[in-house]
């Protein structure tokens, strides 16, 4: 009985780690796309903001300037993204490949230059990391027997795991209460009625990508000084394109994003278990085939369940005032 | 200096009054010194072809363009208006052509936008929400304001533009060619909103090219041609044939004058015809009718009854589900077989389809390859297994030249040249090869007056010289104009047929609405 429940928790608990880089990525790419601007260079963005988050906080000694520094590459990023695909009205998917593209080997190289150790930062030590932190009374709780295991799990994690927790209510908060949610939805299926009703398209897009830049930063700053000590090559592994998929499965909405984005890093959580366990019917199963489940379970989804996706009706196509 | 209580009467400085206002794009000059003065409390009409300059102008007064010079004065005042913003804070507000509005918001949401009332939604939103139902009462605009835009009709959609003008406190409003997209009940519907609005003093600017519209709604009336204001006149003081007259530069016929027919043998006959759509439904149900050499039939109906599946089903493009359709007294459709476009294209049956952009022509296409859609095939446009690239070229300028295709470039894309340009070219591919039976559906939406008549006096042409015509359109007048015999179609039957000479507005009105004439 109590072996389910440790296995349980534990599932839980390495589906919280990784899903907070997803939800944090999905609901930038969340913002970007409420917008009308596909948002592919979410992996870019992650990547230059975790080797921005390592290296500074390396260098200074401290995360939080760590964090700062992966949030200003990411924004800056952002910016260019937003330079090509708002202002020059550029293609937007061939603008967020180049992101990708470009930070997959920008980032390597400097580190190379900077630390010379094989592109990757210096192992971060402690101070220079996220820590655990212990929310209040979680000595108190931990006397309780059921209580205490569960209270156990929730307390302990760094601080950006609950920046993503939050971050949930509060996108959804900003998307629909608030005069900037609005208009940016508006801007996203029919930026004509949103320049007609005497508001400027390209800032609004661009205020899109500010917080897009912001909860990229987080992101990437979450794989490399909190879940990771450090920077390594390609460490985004995909990340950013899960994130998206999740958005798409979650149809652009905070909550539904959230559940993919859990769904996603359960079945990640869930394959981590399954390497090397002999299972009842199969027997042992190669581990590539379960290292694939994440992904073929993006790819089923995608194509069967999500039914009719409703993007944001003017998704990908620059705004031009008609002639 | 004592408090007079009389009143002087106050005289209104005009709502709006535009002073030499100039635009160019490009080597286009689309405004060329405009002046023009809308007196308060008034309906304005603009009218003017296509790309005389009339959206530009009201683009410019709306802050979507800047005039490259000239002055804006609302209400007396010098404006300066370089974005809709300050439009909106002008008091002018717009009802664009294309509808503004976010599909997926509610009625309330699409009208909020952009001037919520703070940083949060829900105070202003509950404002609004009250000043709303204020002005629905007041100027009789009901409309569900929790409904989603989407779900509305285009009738209805219009009243949440009108509604999101008035919300912002527009004192003028710009209605930019509204009554294309209405059924006639609802653009009349429209003008009654629009004599609400300015017996409440409001102004309202009505561009459109529709000359009965501008005699039915307006108070006053500008015409433009070519980027200027030829003509500003009181609506009581003119008449449609003089509006054209100014619009087009020369005398237009709006009605082309006909011989009587003579009609010869039976070219087409339709026997009992059923078409079923793609979705299951019986759109066309038991049809029959002849045509004959000589003659045009006009089929009217109220869009949506069963037309376009007819004449689609004749032209080879659908299978009917039920009777058969002989032409020259050989059977070319049948529930079990038909023969296809191509094949009917070698019987020579010509088709001028409804919709020039879906059907007529490929929109990026240069328009010497337009014009040999579906004759492709033929020897003069093919050199051993090339396309005869110059001889294509050559033959689309011939026939631009002869069928007064403006501008002659043949190598310029279908999409650039206007409604009436596209529909002459098409009309050219189509009866050049000379055919003997000719479908023609809505030969003239969305086409200027001056290429109306031109349209129409070449289906006379063909007519007087022997060919078979079957018109189908929406247009009453075009219907009345050019046909020798009228079927009236309602729900996919045939529900009347008439003389042209019998027929009258009222007549194929009520045969339309499906009210029976039994006429005394």
């Amino acid at each position: 009985m109590s072996d389910w429940l440790l296995l349980i928790l534990t599932m839980i608990d390495a589906t919280v780690r990784v899903a907070t880089p997803l939800v944090l990525a999905a609901l930038a790419g969340l913002f970007s796309e409420r917008s009308g601007i596909v948002d592919v260079g979410l992996e870019g963005k992650m990547l230059g903001a975790a080797f921005a988050a390592a290296a500074v906080a390396y260098v200074t000694g401290s995360p939080w300037l760590g964090l700062v520094a992966a949030i200003a590459a990411a924004t800056a990023l952002a910016m260019v993204h937003g330079l090509a695909c708002i202002t020059f009205n550029g293609n937007q998917v061939v603008s967020g490949m180049a992101l990708n593209i470009l930070m997959a080997g920008l980032a390597p190289t400097l580190a190379f230059a900077w630390f010379s150790q094989g592109g990757q930062t210096p192992l971060l030590g402690p101070g220079r990391r996220f820590e655990p932190i212990a929310l209040p009374f979680a000595d108190a709780f931990a006397q309780i027997p059921v209580l205490g295991e569960i209270y156990g799990r929730i307390t302990g994690h760094n601080i950006l795991v609950y920046a993503a927790a939050v971050s949930v209510p509060l996108v959804a908060w900003v998307i629909y209460r608030t005069r900037f949610g609005l208009r940016l939805r508006a801007v996203g299926e029919n930026p004509s009625a949103v320049d007609t009703a005497g508001i400027f398209v390209g800032a609004l897009r661009y205020r899109a990508l500010l917080c897009n830049g912001l909860l990229c930063g987080l992101a990437g700053a979450y794989l490399s000084t909190a879940h990771g000590a450090g920077f390594v090559r390609d460490m985004t592994a995909g990340k950013g394109y899960l994130a998206l998929a999740a958005l798409i499965f979650g149809k652009w909405k905070p909550l539904p994003t959230l559940l993919a984005c859990l769904l996603f890093a359960f079945t990640d959580a869930l394959q981590a278990r399954l390497q090397g366990v002999s299972l009842p019917v199969l027997g042992q199963v190669p581990v590539q085939a379960i290292q694939a489940l994440p992904y073929l379970l993006t790819v089923l989804l995608l194509a069967g369940f999500v039914g009719r996706a409703m993007a944001p009706r003017a998704i990908g196509i620059p705004y031009v005032k008609e002639r | 200096m004592t408090a007079n209580g009389a009143q002087a009467p106050a005289v209104r400085p005009p709502a709006i009054e535009l002073k030499n206002i100039d635009k160019r794009f490009g080597p286009v000059h689309a405004n060329r010194a405009i002046s023009l003065s809308v007196p308060a409390g008034t309906i304005h009409g603009i009218v003017g072809e296509n790309g005389a300059g009339k959206s530009t102008l009201m683009s410019i007064l709306y802050g979507y363009y800047q005039a490259d010079s000239g002055e804006i004065w609302v209400d007396g005042k010098l404006t300066k208006i370089d974005d809709p913003g300050d439009a909106i804070a002008a008091g002018i507000g717009m009802v664009h052509q294309h509808f503004m509005l976010v599909d997926t918001f509610t009625v309330l949401e699409n009208v909020v936008l952009g001037v919520e009332g703070g940083l949060l939604l829900r105070a202003g939103m509950d404002k609004a929400r009250k000043e709303l139902k204020r002005l629905e009462r007041e100027y009789k605009l009901e409309v569900d304001i929790d409904a989603v835009v989407g779900d509305l009709s285009v009738g209805l959609r219009q009243r949440i533009e009108i509604l999101k003008a008035l919300f912002r406190g527009a004192n003028v409003l710009i209605l930019d060619e509204p009554t294309g997209v209405l059924t006639p009940a609802e653009a009349d519907h429209l003008f009654r909103i629009l004599r609400v609005l300015k017996q409440e003093g409001k102004t309202a600017i009505l561009i459109t090219h529709k000359l009965r519209e501008v005699m039915a709604a307006t108070d006053n009336v500008s015409v433009m041609r070519r980027g200027e204001i030829v003509g500003s006149v009181r609506t009581a003081d003119t008449s449609p044939p003089q509006l054209a007259e100014m619009m087009v530069g020369r005398k237009v016929l709006l009605r082309v004058e006909r011989r009587p027919a003579k009609p010869g043998r039976t070219v087409l006959e339709v026997d009992g015809l059923a078409v079923i759509d793609g979705h299951g439904v019986e759109r066309v149900k038991g049809v029959s009718f002849q045509v004959r050499a000589g003659e045009v039939v006009g089929i009217a109906g109220v869009a949506g009854n069963g037309q376009s599946e007819l004449i689609e089903t004749i032209a080879g493009m659908r299978a009917p589900s039920g009777g058969r359709i002989l032409l020259n007294d050989r059977e070319i459709s049948s529930p079990k077989s038909h023969l296809s476009p191509r094949d009917l294209r070698g019987l020579r049956l010509a088709h001028i389809p409804e919709d020039r952009l879906r059907m007529g022509l490929i929109a990026p296409f240069a328009a010497h390859d337009s014009a040999i859609l579906g004759q492709q095939g033929r020897d003069v446009y093919n050199r051993n297994l090339m396309l005869n690239q110059g001889a294509i070229v050559t033959s689309c300028a011939d026939n631009m030249q002869r069928y007064d295709v403006r501008p002659s470039d043949p190598k310029l894309a279908s999409i650039n040249f206007s409604g009436g340009n596209q529909q002459k070219i098409v009309l050219a591919r189509e009866i050049e090869v000379d055919p003997e039976m000719l479908l023609v559906g809505q030969p003239t939406r969305g086409v200027d007056i001056g290429a109306i008549e031109f349209i129409h006096r070449r289906v006379l042409e063909l007519r007087d010289a022997g060919k078979a015509i079957l018109l189908v359109s929406v247009e009453l007048d075009e219907i009345m104009g050019l046909a020798d015999r009228i079927l009236v179609m309602n729900e996919g039957r045939v529900v009347g047929e008439l003389k042209s000479e019998d027929a009258d507005e009222n007549k194929l009105g009520l045969l339309m609405a499906g009210i029976s004439s039994k006429a005394a």
